[in-house]
């Protein structure tokens, strides 16, 4: 305490003449800050701008500022497209609970695909250990479960991502818009837009929604290349991310990455749009779940049992 | 990496598709019965085929008896009270198998074979819902055979090991 008030610590000179005037407010400096204010408000809305509203040619450019930003910071040739929903697409994913063993392949497929940060740990798939005796209960889930060999007797396996809700309460909740559902039904973050206050996580009843707590790592030689200015382009510290259907695969025309690692062809994919497509097929002939239905929030995701 | 020539190629399809036209008439439609599905080459065991190689000098004996002198290694647990090699495979000709009509059908058509008995599982696969898939969600789809996943003389899965769980959230939540 002597120490301290022996030397106090210089303190600026705005600070302090701040602080001297802190009781009172003069006209004048209401009125500088209200022109600031109305100032800051104009160059917001005529300067940077959702995603969906900036101009093409001047996204074209922003996209090739990444583009020069991530080669440069990961050491090979990033692209980052900006491929947009095609027309008569909403896409639906459907996974076998009857087939899933729990292997946890798509977990990792997904995170070298998508560019998760591997410390500390993004999973953007989490694959939940149930009771056979309990069946489809979160209360009993584990996440964590450690086995030699899967699956294990008297359980089933529930891998949880992004529900792709129709009536999505994530996107409700975000404060700044930077989270939307596309005209493709993939419910897509921006994440120049996101401030991460993390709203959509807490609104999230399937915790699909995953903050950036640290600054991501990716080891050199392991960054996806092919990116998408809304799906696997990295991420910086203090955003959210989740599934996005691998967004740069599947709007080229591609099944996700999930899709194509599953071992036992537990997860499919398709146009719920097209009647002929493999989704319809699902939903026609096999029994179909989604999953906590009651909270109406109609995923596009759905479960069901080939057997 | 196979994964990624695969990838490049889909690629490379699906611009193809979309040049041909916004919708690809291929698109997600089951192949009809009768077409001959494109399918990657059975799983052989290396240098078991052709068969006739060493079946052709040979007499048949179709009796129904355990294997001896040669593929003592294979356990048949499909069914194997009522099956025996010569229920699929064709004595006749060594390099096919044969439906229970009599007909005989390619190493590469065996999913016919299968779909014998399992037809609800064949109408499954053949809509893209039963096995694995990969290539385009709206275009090319690459199939795969039975065979390629399920060993056909012991078609249930084996147990495998389960990549690592992910690391359990630090802080004050347990």
């Amino acid at each position: 305490m002597d120490r301290c008030a022996a030397a106090p610590p210089p303190v600026p000179a705005c600070e302090s003449g701040r602080a001297a005037r802190a009781s009172a407010v003069s006209r004048r400096e209401f009125a500088s800050c209200a022109a600031a204010a109305a100032a800051g408000w104009l160059m917001t809305a005529c300067g940077a701008k959702p995603l969906h509203e900036i101009p093409k040619d001047r996204l074209r450019a922003q996209l090739q500022e990444l583009e020069r930003e991530y080669s440069r910071k990961y050491g090979t040739a990033v692209t980052v497209s900006d491929t947009p929903a095609a027309p008569n697409v909403m896409f639906a994913y459907a996974l076998d609970i009857s087939r899933c063993i729990g292997c946890r392949r798509c977990v990792y497929a997904c995170v070298e695909e998508n560019n998760q940060s591997r410390d500390p740990q993004v999973h953007w798939i989490s694959v939940l250990q149930m009771d056979k005796d309990k069946g489809v209960d979160f209360s009993h889930a584990d996440p964590y479960y450690q086995a030699a060999e899967v699956p294990e007797d008297g359980h089933f396996y529930v891998p949880v991502a992004c529900q792709q809700c129709r009536n999505a309460p994530c996107t409700k909740v975000c404060p700044t818009g930077a989270t939307w559902t596309d005209p493709d039904g993939i419910v897509v973050i921006d994440y120049d837009w996101c401030i991460g206050c993390r709203y959509c996580m807490a609104a999230c009843p399937y915790g699909a929604r995953h903050f950036n707590w640290g600054e991501p790592t990716i080891p050199s030689g392991k960054l996806n290349p092919k990116t998408h200015v809304l799906g696997n382009r990295p991420r910086p510290k203090g955003v959210v991310e989740k599934c996005t259907f691998c967004i740069q695969r599947t709007r080229n025309g591609r099944y996700p990455a999930c899709v194509e690692v599953c071992p036992v062809g537990a997860r499919k994919f398709g146009n719920l749009l097209d009647p002929e497509s493999e989704i319809r097929y699902i939903i026609e002939h096999k029994r179909v779940l989604v999953l906590k239905e009651d909270l109406n929030t109609v995923p596009k995701f759905f479960y069901f049992y080939a057997t | 990496m196979r994964g990624w020539r695969t990838a490049s190629l889909a690629a490379t399809m699906s611009v193809a598709c979309l040049a041909a036209g916004d919708r690809p008439a291929a698109q997600g439609q089951p192949p009809r019965p009768t077409e001959r599905l494109e399918v990657p080459p059975p799983p052989f065991t290396d240098g078991i085929f052709p068969c006739s190689a060493c079946h052709s000098g040979m007499k048949v004996n179709r009796t129904r008896r355990p294997l001896t002198d040669m593929h003592a290694e294979i356990v048949l647990t499909h069914d194997a009270e009522h099956r025996w090699c010569l229920d699929c495979h064709d004595a006749e000709n060594r390099d096919m198998l044969h439906l229970a009509s009599g007909e005989r059908l390619s190493f590469d058509e065996s999913y016919r074979l299968c779909g014998q008995c399992h037809g609800e599982k064949y109408r499954d696969w053949r809509a893209g819902v039963h096995g694995r898939r990969t290539g385009n969600w709206n275009g090319h789809k690459a199939y795969l055979l039975c065979a390629n996943c399920h060993n056909p003389h012991q078609p249930r899965f084996k147990p495998i090991e389960p990549m690592p769980a992910p690391t359990r959230p630090s802080g004050p939540r347990k």
